[in-house]
């Protein structure tokens, strides 16, 4: 009976066009405007790295003024460079990681081409087995490497295309900002949206073009361009009272596989705390911080309370635009009395009229849902075009937003068509055979 | 075959109450063709829909088959309209969108038939009204009479025990409505039995009992007067 039922629908939709365009519309509408904000929503709170987000632990040791400290108050988001060097030698997590983001300039080999800025991150080595980054050609450095603050480099998949025409560059050397690097690694593409590893510069910032080993950055003295905060002044000038004072500027993540090893994780991190303040830092009470990925996404706020706002605004409007689908079905399916009633003469229980018509609405919704996908498509191109190109990696859909949107279209239909149908298969078969 | 026993239809408005049925009583039996007659408002198309299992009624008794039908729920009563019963309509009430075989169709679809047996009924039940040739087209397509043919053979393609029409004829021509009616007459030859509603008294002298509905009740009936004939001569 379903392809009879499918077959009856569409020759029911056929039958009144205006109408049907008119409904598949009002869920086209409502589906593209609610998938445009849900897309955006879905990927900014979507999990970047699901196999392992619950063993990598963005790590807080609250080094910050004790003015204005309750028992509410978080740690800062940051680590000062003492803080992040002794945990990095402590070495007591599976794997660990301090980074900080930079910016280098480039200097291609060929005369033709000018320098040119590169976004990059100064980190260990840990961080391309912790974060899982796929290789296209070498792999990164190792840990012997960031001690003896080794020039090498990995670099993104766009820059050595741009710098070496694509080829395997590992072992070539390229410039920046004066030093000399060794290519050791190529990453091949990697977009983790959101970039989880440093929320502190920019959920949605896209990855960095070059990395190379901290130690060379510090000992180079490379810029930083992430946030860098200071409860109170260094004690003297220049870069190395900088590193010795309370500035807060490197992200540190710690994997840790089991919660045993978490719970000793947070051990040493509140005896390393202790054994600070004895040194005279640490004013504030323990305040110690492990949270694995999407709970630092969630602390972070990266969905911001806007978008969640404009979620709900969407979700009424689709609303909306169901109940204009309510009353469209509802002028439809009493239209087709005198149908529904001989239909109910010949035999039809008000059982299978009630399917049949259900069918209908979710053919409708089907329809909606098509449309309302090329809605959402336009919808994404406007938010793109509205914010600009840092949200392009936002702005895309994936099979699950597709399914979804065409699942929430055929479900707002069924919904939408519960009331006329019930009221169709209630209409007195007697009453419409004489008139019809 | 079919029996009502004082039973009693009645109308409400917020106003007015319409006693359409008055402790109306009747018995048809098997492979009768019964025309009923009355003037309009008497009550006729209210008995067919009682009949016909479309409509429920206050009081008394209505037996089908030997069998009880007054309390049925709403499925039961579709099932046995599904079984046993056929309906004609005065304007055909085909469904335009669905060409000759699917409208033939529609009520072996509630039946649960198999495909093929669907098509062999169908197929047989349009060469029994002389449609076999135009199973695709569109009613529209159709004159009056053919299309009233496809109604018959509609109502017939579930093999029911009986036929009611309502006023089967009172759309068509008189060369049409002869020809429907010739079909009706060799349709209950073969077993069938009909109720068929008409103002038409030239149709219903053709049936093999004539009823005369007035206010609601059987006022005459043409069986009751030859059973009592040769009493009176007596």
């Amino acid at each position: 009976m379903f392809s009879y039922y499918i077959k009856l629908g569409w020759l029911s939709i056929r039958r009144n066009p205006i109408l049907s365009i008119l409904m598949v519309s009002a869920i086209a509408v409502g589906i593209g405007a609610c998938m445009t904000v849900l897309t955006v929503n879905y990927l900014m709170s979507s999990n970047p790295i699901p196999h392992k987000s619950d063993q990598l632990f963005y790590v807080q040791v609250d080094s910050w003024d004790p003015n204005g400290f309750d028992e509410n108050t978080e740690p800062v988001d940051q680590l000062t460079y003492i803080d992040a060097m002794n945990l990095m030698k402590a070495g007591k997590a599976f794997r660990q990681v301090a980074s900080n983001r930079s910016g280098l300039v480039l200097e291609p080999s060929s005369e033709d081409e000018r320098p040119f800025l590169v976004d990059a991150r100064t980190t260990h080595a840990d961080f391309f087995p912790m974060f899982d980054l796929p290789f296209l050609y070498g792999a990164g450095w190792d840990k012997s490497a960031d001690d003896a603050q080794e020039q090498v480099v990995v670099l993104s998949r766009e820059i050595n295309e741009r710098v070496f025409g694509g080829e395997d560059s590992v072992g070539k050397r390229v410039t920046m900002n004066g030093l000399n690097f060794r290519v050791v690694g190529v990453i091949d593409e990697w977009m983790p949206v959101p970039k989880f590893y440093d929320v502190t510069n920019g959920a949605f910032n896209l990855p960095e073009d070059v990395y190379i080993p901290f130690s060379v950055g510090v000992a180079n003295q490379l810029s930083r361009n992430g946030n860098t905060n200071c409860w109170k002044e260094p004690d003297g000038e220049g870069f190395e009272a900088f590193l010795a004072g309370e500035c807060v500027w490197i992200q540190f993540w710690a994997e840790l596989r089991n919660e045993q090893e978490k719970e000793a994780y947070m051990s040493f991190l509140n005896a390393y705390a202790e054994e600070q303040k004895a040194l005279g830092r640490f004013p504030r009470p323990l305040n110690n911080r492990l949270r694995n990925v999407m709970e630092w996404m969630e602390h972070q706020e990266v969905v911001e309370e806007d978008a969640q706002v404009m979620l709900w605004l969407s979700m009424l409007f689709l609303l909306v635009c169901l109940l204009n689908t309510i009353g469209l079905l509802l002028a439809k399916f009493l239209g087709k009395a005198g149908d529904i009633g001989l239909r109910r003469a010949l035999g039809a229980t008000k059982g299978t009229l009630f399917i049949q018509h259900l069918i209908e609405s979710a053919m409708i919704g089907l329809a909606g849902g098509v449309l309302g996908l090329g809605l959402t498509w336009l919808g994404l191109k406007g938010v793109q075009r509205l914010f600009g190109d840092f949200l392009t990696h936002l702005a895309t859909m994936d099979w699950v937003m597709v399914t979804t949107a065409i699942g929430l279209a055929i479900v707002s239909a069924l919904l939408a068509g519960l009331y006329p149908t019930w009221r169709a298969c209630n209409i007195a078969p007697a009453s419409q055979l004489k008139t019809q | 075959m079919l029996s009502m026993q004082n039973v009693a239809k009645i109308y409400r408005t917020d106003t007015v109450e319409t006693h359409a049925l008055r402790a109306f009583s009747m018995e048809v039996a098997e492979g009768e063709f019964v025309a009923v007659t009355g003037p309009s408002g008497s009550g006729k198309t209210t008995f067919l829909n009682i009949a016909g299992l479309l409509e429920t009624f206050e009081s008394g008794v209505y037996k089908l088959d030997g069998s009880d039908v007054s309390s049925l729920s709403d499925a039961k009563r579709s099932n046995v309209r599904n079984e046993k019963i056929g309906f004609i309509f005065q304007s055909f009430n085909l469904i335009p969108d669905l060409n000759v075989f699917d409208n033939v169709d529609v009520p072996l679809r509630y039946r649960g038939f198999k495909s093929a047996e669907r098509k062999r009924r169908i197929e047989s039940v349009l060469e029994t009204v002389g449609l076999a040739s135009r199973t695709k087209h569109l009613p529209s397509q159709l004159s009056g009479g053919q299309q009233q043919r496809v109604a018959i053979a509609r109502a017939l393609a579930g093999e029911p025990r009986f036929l009611l029409a309502d006023e089967p004829t009172g759309n068509l021509d008189t060369q049409m409505a002869a020809s429907v009616m010739a079909l009706l007459t060799e349709i209950n030859q073969r077993g069938t039995t009909i109720i068929m509603v008409t103002h038409d008294p030239s149709l219903a002298e053709q049936a093999t009992r004539n009823i005369y509905i007035r206010d609601g009740q059987v006022s005459e009936d043409s069986s009751a007067e030859t059973l009592s004939a040769p009493e009176a001569a007596a």
